[in-house]
């Protein structure tokens, strides 16, 4: 029928123009960075507890959802746990929000599930973190000494700096050929540039911010893997389950002309 | 009848247990219409035997009621329904309640399947005219359940209690604001409080939890006995009761919805719960649509977000209100004006005629009336908005008397119907996708032009139906 295959275009072409369009053009997390890499998940949830859990808490985790990463209790206690806490605690802070308000005008925000709201038609959470965490630079104008190319006058200064160094964000002015006379089009391009360097080389603290992230994607939804492998075996029930539902139906209309 | 008159039932299937089924059946039956029930809606409803694909998503609406209210249920076992825990507490049910995350994924992926199995339905009913006589009360009841649902679906959406709640139900709750003389009481009624607090969460959560559910099933209820009583339509739009069987006196086109469609139904599950699966476990926010990013953030009175878009079912209606905007004053009074001069030329009736003028001068006043001492009594753009959203939505009732095809089927009717109903699909769609993205002078213009050809598909209905070229109804369904 030639309406319904008109329709059936319209309703299949919809989603593929839903890209929506960004300007913020966000760095991809490296495709190896595996949600089954143990090591790095614990890793980056070292890095959370030594450098992001002094302001910003992760209230909806408790402590004892790290077993997800391949650790025992013991382990958590003796190497994530840095404050008084508990295993089965939630992963809360002390800072108090009407302090922190006051020096960085406003409060540090929860991360637990940072890596899901930071989605966007631009890229996953997990890239605009990854983009987000390596952009810092050098910036006078601000209180802090630091922005953020991804995210525009931030209120954090740069933790891991000692990490990875100073950047400055330099403008170089480009020119390309425009018609046959020789004209040019010049154009500004804005771009990162290592002024002094940090304790790690870039490559090492790229990979360290992909841990971090990694384990941020992890704790935003820590079902996730499972919901992904449940999901693997509920479908092939349901193929089964599709057969026996056929051939019923088959069986059942057979004397229907 | 006194209990002893009726006949016993005869269980024939329960093997050796057809003496025990059979007392117990009969004592039932003798004090509650049992097997009259099954009789009338199952084993010998006879329902045309050529449904096709479209025929599915009633049923399918019908489980995605029963997976809403059950995993409703448990949901409401955990989730507090107050400001300073509601975001924590689907966290909680996130991570720390057995199997939590699958209770909660399968109600907000079943609240987006919920309107994708709905819009179909209705979609299968404009189709084959299912809402024509003698089915007007169907669709009708039908109706009242897709605003019901709307209803349920914008109070549930608040109860997670994040930016895109928060705001969303801001927004829309503000729209009430715009209702002259009594918008800003009658707003804050509804809030209970001046901006969207911890009261609005109690009061939508009551609703959301047992006022619209109570109505929603009781709708469902009168919307079955209702087909049942007039019978189903089916793609070729004829009538099956008019050929009967002498010898049976049941429709020759007809078969008994038991075991027939059960049969045929379970499959049509089976195969929705492979597509809804798909999505619930592996990608449980469909891309933001299903479960919008930044509704990861808990809400925030003090931060308006950037780009405020309701949930995908909604934006078609809510691409209906921004395109409403002052330059498209002039436009919709010229809309009203042609409309009036179209029933003025061409319905007899003097009556309909004088109504339809009189009721096109005052909205054309109220619409662009000129200033005079700086004082117009011309209403707001935006109330207009929110009048054209609303007629919007409640247009559809109106369907069995706008068409006046001699037929019923899109399969009958003649290309300017097909045209018509592709336009409509194509409006509703994108409007639906502008509805989603921020506002642009380039997408409000596009959503302008599409609201008009949503309207003009039921406004001109009556004159293009009549007109247009139909091929004679067969006698008997083709198949």
């Amino acid at each position: 029928m030639g309406l319904a295959r008109t329709l059936a275009c319209v309703l299949l072409a919809a989603p593929l123009a839903a890209v929506a369009s960004e300007s913020v053009k966000l760095d991809r997390l490296p495709a190896d960075v595996s949600p089954h890499d143990a090591i790095s998940l614990q890793r980056g949830a070292h890095v959370y507890m030594n450098y992001c859990l002094g302001c910003h808490s992760a209230a909806y985790m408790r402590y004892d959802r790290l077993r997800g990463l391949g650790l025992t209790e013991q382990q958590i206690r003796d190497n994530l746990i840095l404050t008084s806490a508990k295993v089965g605690d939630l992963m809360k802070i002390a800072m108090d929000p009407k302090e922190s308000r006051e020096w960085f005008g406003t409060p540090p925000p929860d991360l637990t599930v940072i890596a899901r709201s930071r989605a966007s038609g631009a890229g996953s959470g997990a890239d605009w973190l990854y983009s987000y965490l390596r952009g810092f630079y050098r910036d006078a104008s601000r209180a802090t000494g630091w922005n953020n190319t991804v995210f525009p006058n931030v209120a954090m200064p740069h933790v891991l700096w000692q990490l990875q160094g100073e950047q400055v964000l330099k403008t170089e002015v480009r020119s390309i050929p425009r018609g046959s006379k020789g004209e040019v089009e010049k154009y500004e391009v804005q771009k990162l540039a290592l002024e002094k360097p940090g304790s790690m080389s870039a490559a090492e603290y790229d990979r360290l911010v992909a841990d971090l992230v990694n384990f941020l994607v992890y704790m935003g939804e820590p079902s996730r893997q499972f919901r992904i492998d449940l999901g693997i075996y509920v479908l092939m029930f349901l193929g089964v389950m599709f057969v026996f539902a056929y051939l019923l139906k088959k069986e059942y209309w057979k004397d229907v002309h | 009848m006194a209990a002893a008159e009726k006949q016993p039932v005869a269980v024939t299937w329960a093997g050796p247990l057809n003496g025990v089924m059979s007392g117990a059946l009969t004592w039932v039956d003798q004090r509650f219409p049992l097997m009259s029930l099954w009789r009338d809606h199952l084993a010998e409803y006879y329902a045309p035997k050529n449904f096709n694909f479209w025929y599915y998503f009633g049923s399918l609406a019908m489980f995605v009621l029963v997976l809403q209210i059950v995993t409703g249920i448990f949901l409401t076992m955990h989730y507090k329904p107050d400001a300073a825990q509601a975001f924590a507490s689907v966290e909680y049910i996130m991570r720390d309640v057995p199997g939590g995350w699958l209770i909660r994924y399968l109600h907000s992926t079943g609240a987006s399947f919920f309107f994708i199995v709905v819009y179909l339905h209705m979609f299968r009913g404009l189709m084959y005219g299912s809402y024509r006589k003698p089915r007007e009360l169907v669709w009708i009841v039908g109706m009242a359940i897709y605003l019901c649902l709307m209803a349920e679906a914008f109070f549930g959406y608040l109860l997670p209690w994040g930016q895109m709640s928060y705001w969303g139900a801001q927004v829309i709750i503000n729209l009430f604001d715009a209702i002259p003389w009594v918008g800003p009481t009658l707003a804050i009624w509804i809030r209970g409080d001046y901006v969207v607090a911890d009261a609005t969460l109690n009061r939508f959560f009551a609703f959301h939890v047992i006022a619209i559910p109570l109505l929603l099933v009781g709708l469902v209820a009168a919307h079955i006995m209702a087909l049942h009583e007039v019978g189903s339509n089916n793609p070729d739009g004829v009538e099956i009761k008019k050929v009967k069987d002498p010898r049976t006196g049941h429709p020759v086109d007809g078969i008994p919805f038991h075991p027939y469609y059960t049969v045929k139904d379970t499959l049509g599950v089976v195969v929705f719960l492979i597509v809804f699966c798909a999505v619930l476990f592996f990608m449980p926010e469909f891309g933001g649509y299903f479960l919008e990013y930044n509704n990861f953030i808990p809400a925030d009175p003090l931060k308006t977000p950037a780009h405020i878009a309701p949930v995908w079912y909604f934006t078609p209606f809510y691409s209906i209100l921004r395109a409403v905007t002052e330059d498209f004053m002039i436009v919709l009074s010229a809309g009203v004006a042609l409309y009036v001069l179209l029933i003025w030329f061409t319905v007899k009736d003097i009556r309909v005629r004088i109504a339809a003028a009189g009721a096109g001068l005052i909205s054309i006043v109220f619409m662009i009336a000129p200033t005079v001492n700086g004082v117009s009594i011309a209403l707001d753009p935006k109330v207009w908005g929110v009048a054209l959203m609303g007629v919007g939505t409640l247009i559809y009732f109106l369907l069995p008397w706008l068409d006046r095809s001699p037929v019923k089927s899109i399969r009958y009717k003649g290309p300017i119907a097909k045209v018509a109903l592709t336009l409509f699909v194509i409006s509703f769609v994108v409007l639906g996708y502008l509805g989603t993205l921020s506002v642009t002078e380039g997408r409000t213009l596009l959503a302008q032009i599409f609201t008009i050809v949503y309207f003009a598909f039921f406004l001109l209905m009556p004159w293009y139906t009549r007109m247009d070229r139909t091929r004679p109804e067969p006698q008997r369904v083709t198949g």
